[in-house]
């Protein structure tokens, strides 16, 4: 197995360029994907299903609550957001109470990034911005494009971009590849326009470096597990940092089957050519007990080099406060209920 | 900071296992005539659970006659009625399933997780399928009136002890037979449960009669000259020794012995599931299953990607206390078949295979045997023949489709078999050419009660399970008004 670099590294680009002959036309890019395994529904299915009676308990439930807690892009994706929600958000997510960890980032539109970059400070707490006309993506590129170096220059640091599923669906997966290229340059951060409060997080990007990349798949949207992977790889050979499930805004959001495949693409592509992707499920995930599944999978899937907030990500309102109720409650032996966590 | 999971054990209170056990018989639970008794163990940690009695050839006669007495009334009741009590042997199993799952895991060695969520809710299944058969006989496709055949003689294995109990019990009972069964010798309490099972459910005296005791009880209840079906579960050696007992009565027979099933991974397979299928084939149950996927046949082209895959995911097993629900594997049923496999292993690595264990550590006390898989497997070596019945698998390779059904039939066995393709014609075709009474596609140690279970060759004859299952528990119709 060759040697680990992170897929934000500067070497991870000649990893991808080894493998520039499968991006090298649409054809060669579709056999590719096509010659990827196939995926049986039901054995994918019952295999996140036996994961998911790991019983997790005393300390080990302890050190998963902590860890989930850390993993949270913290989110706020309404039209009705306002400065005021947003900052309150941030105070949450840098100080969730009780001692507990701090957020991974704060994930909110592009136009209240500035809001937020200012509310979290030095915290070390990062700021993440969906972009490329999230929900839907359906815009041009260039308009893509100007949406992800506004967010950029407003100082987020991580971008949740979402693919054009059109594209994928019909079969051009070249220009999906070509867009989440064009978007990760547009991550880059040009020089003089970094904000404050930078380098004190463990992923956030050096002062002047590139935002890293989270690319949305909107599986409910691919639907078929197979389309999945082919996603996955798509992406990851473009360049993608994060592989992310979905955008929250559609009828089926993360499954821990969807969350798994992915794992396991993560895996293979690692495997191949030694560059380590991260991976985020996003939206439904509400409690504990669910978190717990997603951390058991990361564990047994792709191992403990994963269980971190630079690998591994919650995309979450809700289940924060879930996670600081049972928290307490494993620390009190007592449930004291939703009057005693904040509401944001 | 390592995601280390604590120990999370099932709690024995759940289950109350009394110091001694009797035989039971007629509706009571009795000593053995000869005041015989044998201890079962843990396999877990060598603790004794209780003491059993150990019934012999009397108590066999006695059982017997309790059986033949109760096959009058119980034959002559309205499906509907027999129906009644066989749902409401459903339910209650599936009322005390938690209280059975830990005591099966505690007598057999089995992982809870299993015990939970794999035998208890198949067992309770196949009593509610058989419960509703019990009524529509007449429309089973064996003419009208078909009769039960009276007494029926019955031995499993301690692989599934209440799991193998309901496929024999299931269907005798719903077709108008009544039961002597005899459990194996090392996982007689489960059977012993469901004795109290059928007292709760106010079944006659004498429906159901459990006889526990070693291979003289099995061997005299074959042997008697008023049972009129046989019903074994077992190895294929005993099976043999059964059938010439059996030969030249008026017995009918039913028997499901030994396997070595082929699990075939094409070079188009869903590898990932493929995998997974292949753990589950072969280190589900510790590799207590008579349709275990014991040999994998792999296409020489992914061989080495599917074989660092299976090595990767074999290194996740957990292995030990079978109470812990995050146990995968857990322990060897017994000494004796501890040392089996012990034997047969060592043997492919005399031979020359190559063998490979994932690092773990096993307990002190109790069996134990860690997941092994086998490489540079030829059909020469032992371990490709025989049945180990334990959690080892062989790894063997092919090129095509017709070398993979050549090596997957050359076996004396023909219970099961596995095949691994996204190609469907390709599955039918390997199905319609693989000698084996279940074949898997993309899938396997797939059971359901609706589904007929069975082998080819020495491993059996007669099918367990859906409308087939019926069969081995009726006469042939008779003409209308003949009927008793």
């Amino acid at each position: 197995m060759p040697t680990t670099v992170p897929a934000y590294g500067s070497e991870a680009a000649e990893r991808l360029a080894s493998l520039a002959d499968v991006t090298a036309s649409d054809g060669a890019l579709r056999r590719f994907l096509h010659g990827l395994p196939g995926v049986d529904a039901v054995g994918l299915d019952a295999r996140a299903a036996t994961l998911g009676t790991r019983s997790i308990k005393t300390s080990a439930k302890a050190y998963a609550i902590d860890l989930a807690i850390s993993m949270i892009d913290l989110t706020t994706l309404e039209g009705a957001d306002t400065p005021g929600k947003v900052r309150a958000l941030c105070a949450k997510g840098v100080r969730p109470g009780d001692g507990a960890p701090r957020v991974a980032a704060i994930c909110v539109y592009p136009d209240m990034v500035a809001t937020a970059r200012q509310a979290v400070a030095d915290s070390g707490v990062q700021i993440a911005s969906v972009a490329t006309a999230f929900p839907a993506g359906r815009t041009a590129l260039p308009v893509k494009l100007a949406d992800t170096r506004d967010a950029v220059a407003a100082g987020a640091d991580e971008i949740d971009m979402v693919i054009d599923r059109g594209a994928f669906l019909s079969g051009r997966y070249l220009e999906v590849f070509e867009e989440i290229k064009a978007v990760k340059e547009a991550c880059a951060r040009p020089t003089g326009t970094a904000s404050d409060g930078e380098a004190k997080g463990a992923t956030r990007s050096a002062p002047g470096g590139a935002a890293h990349l989270k690319v949305i798949f909107e599986t409910g949207e691919l639907q078929t597990y197979d389309n999945v992977r082919r996603a996955s790889w798509l992406a990851m050979l473009a360049g993608a940092d994060f592989i992310k499930t979905s955008t929250g805004k559609v009828a089926v959001n993360a499954t821990p089957p969807v969350t798994l495949l992915m794992l396991e693409a993560v895996r293979d592509f690692h495997a191949t050519i030694g560059v380590r992707v991260g991976v985020k499920p996003a939206g439904g995930i509400r409690t504990t007990k669910d978190a717990i599944k997603y951390l058991v999978m990361v564990n047994e899937t792709l191992g403990e080099g994963w269980l971190s907030a630079d690998w591994f990500r919650f995309g979450a309102s809700s289940l924060l406060n879930d996670l600081l109720m049972q928290r307490q409650k494993l620390s009190t032996g007592r449930y004291s209920g939703p009057d005693y966590v904040t509401v944001d | 900071m390592a995601f280390d999971y604590a120990p999370a054990p099932e709690s024995r209170a759940i289950v109350d296992i009394a110091p001694s056990y009797g035989l039971f018989i007629d509706g009571e639970f009795r000593e053995a005539a000869d005041g015989k008794v044998f201890k079962t163990l843990a396999p877990a940690s060598e603790e004794v659970l209780a003491e059993v009695a150990q019934a012999s050839a009397q108590d066999v006669d006695h059982a017997v006659k309790a059986a033949r007495k109760a096959f009058e009334t119980w034959s002559a009741l309205p499906g509907a009625e027999r129906a009644k009590y066989l749902f409401r042997i459903a339910r209650i199993i599936q009322e005390r399933s938690r209280e059975l799952a830990v005591l099966e895991s505690l007598d057999n060695g089995k992982p809870i997780r299993e015990s939970r969520d794999f035998d208890l809710p198949l067992v309770a299944a196949h009593f509610f399928y058989y419960a509703g058969w019990a009524d529509k006989l007449d429309h089973a496709s064996f003419g009208a009136n078909p009769r039960p055949l009276g007494v029926a003689g019955q031995v499993i294995p301690w692989n599934f002890p209440l799991l193998m109990l309901s496929w024999k019990i299931a269907p005798a009972l719903a077709t108008g037979n009544t039961v002597v069964l005899k459990p194996a010798e090392t996982t007689p309490l489960s059977a012993l449960f469901f004795a109290d099972i059928c007292r709760q459910a106010g079944l006659p005296k004498g429906v159901v009669n459990i006889l526990t005791g070693d291979g003289t009880a099995g061997a005299a209840l074959v042997a008697h000259p008023d049972v009129n079906k046989v019903a074994f579960t077992g190895s294929t050696e005993v099976g043999k020794a059964i059938a010439r007992t059996v030969a030249g009565t008026d017995k009918k027979l039913t028997l499901e012995l030994g396997g070595k099933a082929a699990n075939i991974v094409f070079d188009d397979a869903p590898i990932d599931q493929a995998v997974e299928g292949v753990v589950n084939g072969i280190f589900f149950n510790q590799g207590h299953v008579c349709c275990a996927g014991s040999r994998l046949l792999v296409q020489e082209s992914v061989a080495d990607e599917l074989l660092d895959a299976l090595k990767r995911r074999m290194a996740t097993l957990r292995v030990g206390d079978p109470l812990d629900k995050n146990t995968d594997v857990g322990a060897i049923n017994s000494a004796e078949q501890l040392a089996r496999i012990t034997e047969l292993a060592d043997a492919g690595e005399s031979e020359g295979a190559e063998r490979w264990a994932p690092a773990c550590d096993l307990p002190s006390s109790g069996y134990w045997f860690a997941p092994t898989l086998f490489t540079g497997v030829t059909q020469a070596h032992r371990i490709a023949r025989e049945e180990v019945f334990g959690p080892v698998l062989s790894v063997l390779t092919f090129r095509t489709p017709a070398e993979a059904v050549e090596k997957a039939n050359n076996t004396p066995y023909g219970l099961s078999a596995g095949i691994w393709t996204e190609k469907g014609s390709r599955s039918l075709w390997m199905a319609s050419k693989l000698r084996a009474g279940i074949v898997w596609s993309n899938t396997f140690n797939k059971l359901d009660p609706t589904s007929p279970f069975g082998g080819y060759k020495e491993s059996g004859y007669g099918r367990e399970g859906g409308r087939h299952g019926l069969e081995a528990y009726l006469a042939p119709s008779s003409p209308k008004g003949e009927h008793a």
